[in-house]
């Protein structure tokens, strides 16, 4: 049997959009109406699966050299932390990030936005954070794209990012967006969030040290997943 | 459930961690098809022979073809993996729903991963319209005596129980997923 596992930390949620954002149209029909039970962490809410051990291909970070050819756009690159509630690295976390083209398409078919694919770009990368939690990826700029939820709706430019984190409470699927877009105020699922301070934390921040010269530019993005109410000593930490 | 019910000091406010400043979540989207979902995604334990299945229903009974499922469960002796293993059983899966809204796994029947609670599967829902996932759990059928003492399914209503309990049909196990409405799942607060 397993030592006792700590529980993870309840503060902060108020960050997580409310599941009822009826500027949203999507929501409407499908957010739970009956209030959420609460429950405490067992064993389920505490371990995590391993994943993406063995299974990460060499290029998987690298979604420009994912083609025989060069796809059209942007260069950059996409990098950060992904780390705990109590400011710990997240170790060996598998990290996948799907996107539209520089034009603002996805290659899924039930995309139809009459903006042109590119066949040198899928938009699908994978990495495992390394020791100090830090996770890279080369890709293109992603275009904004229109969408139905009302007239004339575009969402910002983004990357959808998927993490796991130590355990299953610490599951997060998020967007991260590009800093200056004017699309912003516009967007309700970015405008879901309530505080405009949580809202930045979703916004990339432009780095001349991440940008490498005649390559690409470089965005610094850094991901806070819950950590848990107690931390054991970290053997790597100095204290 | 004793671990996690006894009042335990919360060392990261005695060192004065300031709150945590998570990073929100945003929908899955619409389009995450061509990215999540991977072939031996629904396949739990490749040598499973229990197949568990159901569709997600949005609050005006439609299926939802735009969802994608994920579970979390231990072996059959309550014990969840820490590391790959010989027979593949990974205890954990993924599955997006169908155009039908159909989802389905392939596993094993958990055991009770702590004395006292009864088997169940962790489910974790995301979908298109959905902007932070939503938490659910897979109880079994032919746990009555197991089901009735367990210590999150005892504290669910009577009748909002049977949203909790796959249902047999035919060969299979049924956990239909309602995000709202009169048949609306139970989901958790984590
Ligand atoms: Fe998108």
């Amino acid at each position: 049997m397993t030592a006792a596992l700590p529980p993870y930390r309840r503060d902060g949620m108020q960050a997580h959009p409310p599941r009822d954002h009826a500027a949203y149209r999507s929501t409407a029909l499908r957010h739970p109406k009956q209030p959420l039970l609460p429950l405490p962490h067992s064993m389920t809410e505490l371990t995590q699966p391993m994943l993406g051990t063995g299974a990460i291909g060499e290029l998987d970070h690298d979604l420009t050299q994912q083609h025989p050819g060069e796809p059209i756009g942007e260069r950059i690159i996409v990098t950060g932390r992904v780390l705990d509630g109590n400011r710990r690295p997240v170790r060996d976390t598998l990290v996948e990030i799907w996107q539209a083209n520089a034009a603002g398409r996805y290659i899924q078919k039930e995309d139809q936005h009459p903006a042109p694919l590119d066949p040198h770009f899928t938009g699908v990368g994978r990495c495992l954070t390394d020791n100090d939690g830090r996770y890279r990826f080369v890709t293109i700029k992603p275009g904004a794209y229109p969408w139905k939820n009302h007239l004339n709706a575009w969402r910002p430019a983004h990357i959808h990012f998927s993490l796991f984190g130590t355990a299953f409470v610490t599951r997060l699927i998020t967007q991260m967006y590009f800093p200056g877009d004017p699309l912003f105020p516009y967007d309700p699922i970015m405008q879901s969030v309530r505080e405009e301070s949580d809202r930045q934390r979703m916004v990339a921040r432009f780095d001349m040290e991440t940008t490498e010269p005649e390559w690409a530019l470089g965005y610094q993005w850094d991901i806070v997943l819950r950590g848990p109410e107690t931390t054991p000593p970290d053997p790597d930490e100095d204290h | 459930m004793a671990a996690v019910d006894q009042p335990r000091p919360i060392r990261a406010q005695a060192e004065g961690i300031v709150m945590q400043e998570l990073t929100p979540s945003q929908t899955v989207g619409p389009f995450f098809g061509f990215a999540l979902p991977f072939p031996e995604g629904p396949i739990v334990a490749p040598a499973g022979e229990l197949h568990i299945v159901g569709t997600v229903y949005d609050g005006a009974s439609q299926p939802v073809p735009d969802a994608l499922i994920e579970i979390w469960q231990p072996d059959a002796t309550g014990t969840f993996p820490t590391e790959p293993r010989p027979d593949g059983f990974r205890g954990w899966g993924r599955c997006g729903t169908d155009a039908d809204g159909h989802f389905g796994f392939q596993t094993i029947k958990p055991g009770p991963a702590e004395p006292g609670s009864a088997p169940h599967i962790g489910v974790v829902v995301h979908a298109r319209g959905i902007l932070h996932h939503l938490v659910t759990r897979i109880y079994f059928p032919d746990e009555n005596a197991a089901n009735a003492v367990d210590p999150v399914l005892s504290r669910v209503s009577g009748e909002r129980q049977a949203t909790l309990i796959a249902r047999p049909d035919g060969d299979v196990l049924r956990f239909d997923i309602h995000l709202q409405g009169d048949h609306e799942t139970v989901f958790f607060d984590v």
